[in-house]
């Protein structure tokens, strides 16, 4: 009989980590401070002392064990890789870039790379300008990745259950103002596809297409305008690439407004790439006003907590938008 | 030396060479596209490791990889066809010169990078450890990817984590045109391994059965203790860098100099003069290595080209 409990996001990365080492030996997470130090943001917790020699401290050597994963990964281990920041991409992106989404390809298919990179991303933390960062856009941008950013604890635990199952290298954007949010996640053994965008409000006036945190906001705010008469549908993509595009498409063709939420920087970002892929389908005969985006303005991330806050999308500055969209 | 061990060194080098000196030819022809790293005057390096490694021992190569990846055991006509862009490539097309892999005997890919191999083998040697196999993992580098941070990293993390691998260091003294002496204070490679507390040794890099001897006792050592060895491999790059090279960085006679210390050439006086080889059994290993490339040219030339219709086939894995 499947339970159902409420856990933290964080506690729901754990238990899809320590379910799949248990059916699975393959599985061994790496990562900088995963061990004793339980997780600079506390997801491994004891899971050194549950899996021996399982859960390894590695050097600060981010290129050296993210390729070591790479490796593991196409000699038959599943390695799930922590890397403390996503800002920390920048020093071993020949990894992400260049090597683990190349091998299936460039091999002609006779190589895999199960492997998944867990990071924690986006703001909210005053971590500044080099720990703040949202750079799912440039993981987009890279065939042969899979990116998710999972917004709930339920979603947090199913998709890195089928990222480890996945036999692709996917990237989890775990966002670190969502760890220790709380929700409700079965006790069963389940999975959330990869690729697949879950409506979390059904709305008719007016669309809006968001992912991680920005998905509760987005949320609030559709409170708030239902109370105003608009009706907003909220679409949490889950995962941006490969985007589930159909679910968007139809949401647009009904509502004909669509407003994008994210708290990455506006330029060159995904809410540019869903703008152009609705442009691109037959849902722009339905909009009857000009796609908005509504993404953090394009510096970087700042420290002081007034500024950090000010630049980043919120409740107010969707209602505004929505408001706009449909008036 | 090994009647059988010598015979095949001797075939090894001969089919890479003229596996090169082919390739060098369509290309300027122009029946070959893109461009190409040959490794001509560095097959002892790679004939005399690769005969070294078992046929699992996974091996990693670099963009100059034609050579490493023929004697781990590569499909001879299937790489030709690779290089020729042709569906019956071993990568089907997808990889070309700088990308040739073939799971089946451990060739797990030359890399178009420089470095991440050496991070890449320690995967590999991590997984052959936690599987409980009696494997290794080899990573072909140059001098130049010496200088490159990842190097550092995986020297590291393969010797604090007792990985067997292989660092194979190819010495050929210049990256693309720039001379190791202008790069690097102190050229003696190997002694980096003591930074790491890792064994290392030196070997004349065109005497392959120095380099056999070398690679063997190194794979030896990191598959019964565990831990990673450098081997450091002394050549010359005959041929140069890529088809855009013009040799303005080093003397005819530099060359010159080198084409003396042939290692091909170098072998047969050898295998001669100790009486390993005789000189009908030495055209007869030159006449199949012959034959084996024009077969391999052939089926490259008579192959089809691949499709795009299939292109997003390998993108991912199911």
């Amino acid at each position: 009989m499947s339970t159902q409990n409420e856990i933290t996001y964080a506690q729901a990365v754990r238990d899809a980590m320590r379910e799949e080492m248990i059916k699975d030996p393959s599985v061994v997470l790496m990562g900088e401070d995963i061990g004793v130090y339980r997780g600079a943001f506390g997801v491994t917790q004891d899971m050194y002392q549950e899996f021996p020699g399982r859960v390894i401290d590695t050097p600060i050597s981010e290129a050296g064990f993210v390729g070591c994963a790479i490796g593991a990964a196409m000699s038959g281990m599943r390695p799930v890789v922590e890397l403390m920041f996503s800002d920390f991409v920048s020093v071993c992106w020949d990894m992400i870039l260049n090597q683990a989404p190349k091998m299936h390809f460039m091999f002609g298919g006779q190589l895999k790379v199960p492997m998944v990179i867990r990071t924690a991303a986006g703001c909210g933390t005053g971590a500044a300008a080099q720990h703040s960062q949202s750079l799912e856009a440039m993981l987009c941008h890279i065939p042969g990745l899979k990116v998710a950013v999972p917004s709930t604890p339920y979603d947090a635990k199913g998709l890195l259950k089928s990222a480890i199952r996945d036999n692709n290298p996917v990237v989890i954007l775990e966002q670190k103002l969502l760890y220790r949010t709380k929700g409700i996640v079965p006790s069963r053994d389940y999975t959330v596809p990869l690729g697949k965008a879950e409506i979390r409000r059904v709305g008719n006036d007016c669309t809006i297409v968001t992912y991680g945190r920005m998905t509760h906001v987005s949320i609030r705010a559709a409170e708030k305008l239902a109370e105003e008469g608009i009706s907003t549908e909220v679409i949490d993509l889950r995962t941006l690439l490969p985007m589930d595009k159909s679910t968007v498409i139809e949401s647009v063709k009904k509502t004909k407004h669509l407003l994008i939420v994210h708290e990455a920087v506006k330029t060159g970002g995904l809410g540019a790439e869903i703008s152009a892929m609705i442009s691109e389908s037959d849902a722009f005969y339905y909009l009857d006003a000009p796609i908005r985006r509504l993404c953090a303005e394009d510096v970087p991330v700042p420290f002081s907590a007034v500024l950090e806050k000010g630049v980043l999308p919120d409740e107010a500055k969707i209602c505004a938008a929505v408001r706009e969209e449909v008036g | 030396m090994d009647k059988q061990l010598a015979a095949q060194l001797l075939e090894k080098m001969l089919i890479c060479r003229k596996f090169e000196e082919s390739v060098q030819y369509y290309f300027s022809l122009g029946m070959i596209h893109g461009t190409t790293h040959l490794g001509i005057g560095e097959e002892a390096s790679a004939a005399g490791s690769c005969l070294a490694l078992d046929r699992n021992d996974a091996m990693y190569a670099t963009h100059r990889g034609h050579s490493a990846a023929i004697c781990k055991g590569v499909d001879v006509k299937r790489m030709m066809a690779e290089i020729f862009g042709k569906a019956t490539g071993v990568c089907k097309g997808h990889g070309g010169s700088m990308h040739i892999a073939d799971a089946a005997c451990g060739a797990m890919g030359s890399n178009g990078i420089v470095g991440p191999s050496a991070a890449l083998a320690c995967g590999s040697a991590f997984a052959f450890k936690n599987q409980g196999k009696k494997n290794c993992a080899a990573a072909f580098l140059g001098d130049g990817a010496m200088n490159e941070g990842v190097v550092h990293e995986a020297m590291n993390l393969a010797s604090v984590w007792n990985l067997p691998v292989l660092f194979l260091c190819i010495n050929n003294q210049y990256g693309m045109s720039t001379h190791i002496s202008k790069v690097m204070k102190n050229t003696d490679i190997a002694a980096r391994a003591k930074a790491y507390d890792m064994k290392s040794v030196t070997v004349d890099g065109n005497d392959a059965y120095a380099v056999f001897e070398a690679v063997s006792g190194a794979r030896k050592t990191a598959v019964e203790n565990s831990e990673p060895f450098l081997v450091v491999m002394n050549s010359y790059r005959i041929s140069g860098h890529s088809k855009s090279d013009g040799n303005q960085y080093r003397t005819k006679e530099e060359i010159q100099h080198w084409k003396q210390l042939d290692p091909i050439r170098l072998f047969k006086e050898k295998a001669l003069s100790e009486g390993t080889l005789t000189s009908p059994e030495i055209l007869d290993i030159e006449k199949r290595a012959e034959s084996l490339i024009s077969e391999s040219v052939q089926f490259a030339i008579d192959s089809p080209f691949p499709g795009v219709e299939d292109i997003y086939e390998d993108v991912y894995s199911e």
